[in-house]
């Protein structure tokens, strides 16, 4: 009984401990890559072709889901509003709600699932195979080479994704307003242009799908870079920066938005 | 994959982005409705401003003139002080009288201002001495109740008189 529990006791420590270590290395993980940046960003060919599959290859996934995002921002909206006989303001209640929270965050939860594992498969896989140990055999460092453009072009292509998502449920939103439950054109524009403010909105939310960049690239990146190199330890890594990644993304969009809304 | 075929995507990708954003800071926010360039500044004392937030709109006959810059509260006078930003191009006379209003039943409330017929007009940094205060719901209804009782009381009043 007693060793039971000295046995249960030692093992949340442990993974304590595990957690408080592994978050360590990210950080120095984090610095390095950034620090080591360099040559991705003079040979910038390196760059571009991370970006198209960072980012063009999410292109499908991201504008599908923003007009879907959109539509039924548009009729769930509609239904509420219609009690309060304001259902011009439709037009407001979708771009706010585009542009602050749901652009930035679905954008990098989708980013995360679509561009994030594929990142930390593929590193996971080099690792595994030992192309990592080559390319320092042959005095190239690893993270100048393969991890810093992976990274600059998750920080690059997550801001034009995340406005990409906001258009596109914007557009979504008036299709479902304007002609499919006729609401009058003009107001719905008009409405959103006097209440969206440039700063206090749409720059915010860019801010935050840059943040939301660099976290989400980051987690992908080193849980590919520290995957164990077995089949089983690359699939967990992928799991993992899933998990880690929305978790993230969640928690800093809450301290985000505490900063930003400053009543 | 060829290497210019990439270069393609990734630039039509870039670019898409960036059309986004330049769509949304002028379709959906406000950068392109909202005109008011060199403005100067004026201020006005109310003893209540209601649910007035700065960057609520200053209108005159309807039109947007300016903005609310700031509110501050003055511990000497215990009123509260509205800083109004308004456009250049318009020039208001010193006897100007501002209101605060209500857009609608629920709206926002927004700065009305009256034009006087002074001929001097207001420059930086005047103060606008003509104010009237936000309409506060509670008081109307307190004062409502109260003319009403007081109306039924003369009634009773009259009645035993009689």
């Amino acid at each position: 009984m007693f060793n039971h529990l000295v046995k249960s006791l030692r093992g949340i420590g442990h993974r304590v401990i595990d957690r408080i270590w592994r978050l360590g290395c990210a950080a120095r993980f984090f610095l390095q890559t950034l620090v080591l940046s360099g040559e991705s960003l003079r040979r910038f060919g390196l760059t571009i072709r991370e970006i198209y599959f960072t980012g063009v290859l999410s292109l499908i996934i991201i504008l599908v889901s923003a007009l879907f995002v959109g539509m039924v921002l548009g009729l769930q909206g509609y239904n509420t509003l219609q009690k309060y006989g304001s259902s011009e303001a439709i037009g407001v209640l979708v771009a706010l709600s585009l542009v602050r929270e749901l652009g930035p965050v679905v954008t990098a939860l989708l980013f995360a699932g679509r561009a994030g594992t594929a990142i930390t498969a593929e590193i996971g896989l080099m690792r595994a195979t030992e192309q990592l140990s080559a390319m320092e055999m042959m005095a190239v460092n690893p993270i100048a080479r393969v991890v810093a453009p992976r990274f600059w072009a998750g920080v690059i292509s997550m801001p034009l994704l995340a406005a990409l998502f906001s258009m596109m449920g914007v557009f979504g939103g008036y299709l479902v307003a304007v002609p499919l439950l006729g609401i009058d054109e003009g107001a719905f524009w008009s409405q959103m242009q006097a209440n969206v403010d440039f700063r206090e909105d749409i720059v915010n939310g860019v801010i935050k799908s840059f943040v939301f960049g660099i976290a989400c690239t980051i987690i992908a990146l080193f849980e590919g870079y520290d995957a164990p190199p077995t089949a089983e330890g690359v699939s967990r890594a992928t799991t993992r920066t899933v998990v880690n990644s929305s978790l993230a993304v969640l928690g800093l969009d809450f301290v985000l938005t505490s900063f930003m809304i400053s009543v | 994959m060829d290497r210019t075929t990439l270069d393609l995507w990734v630039g039509i990708f870039v670019a898409a982005g960036v059309a986004a954003l330049i769509g949304l800071a002028m379709k959906v926010g406000n950068l392109t409705s909202n005109p008011i360039g060199e403005t100067y500044t004026v201020t006005a004392a109310f003893e209540n401003i209601g649910g007035l937030k700065s960057r609520a709109p200053v209108k005159s006959a309807g039109v947007v003139v300016g903005r609310v810059d700031n509110i501050q509260f003055d511990n000497e006078t215990f009123e509260a002080l509205v800083t109004l930003k308004i456009d250049k191009h318009y020039n208001f006379p010193k006897d100007t009288f501002a209101n605060i209003y209500t857009s609608g039943l629920l709206g926002e409330q927004y700065v009305g201002l009256d034009a006087g017929g002074d001929e001097v007009v207001l420059k930086n940094g005047d103060k606008i001495t003509h104010t009237q205060d936000a309409v506060v719901l509670e008081k109307m209804i307190s004062q409502f109740l109260y003319n009403k009782a007081s109306e039924g009381g003369e009634k009773k009043e009259t009645e035993t008189a009689q």
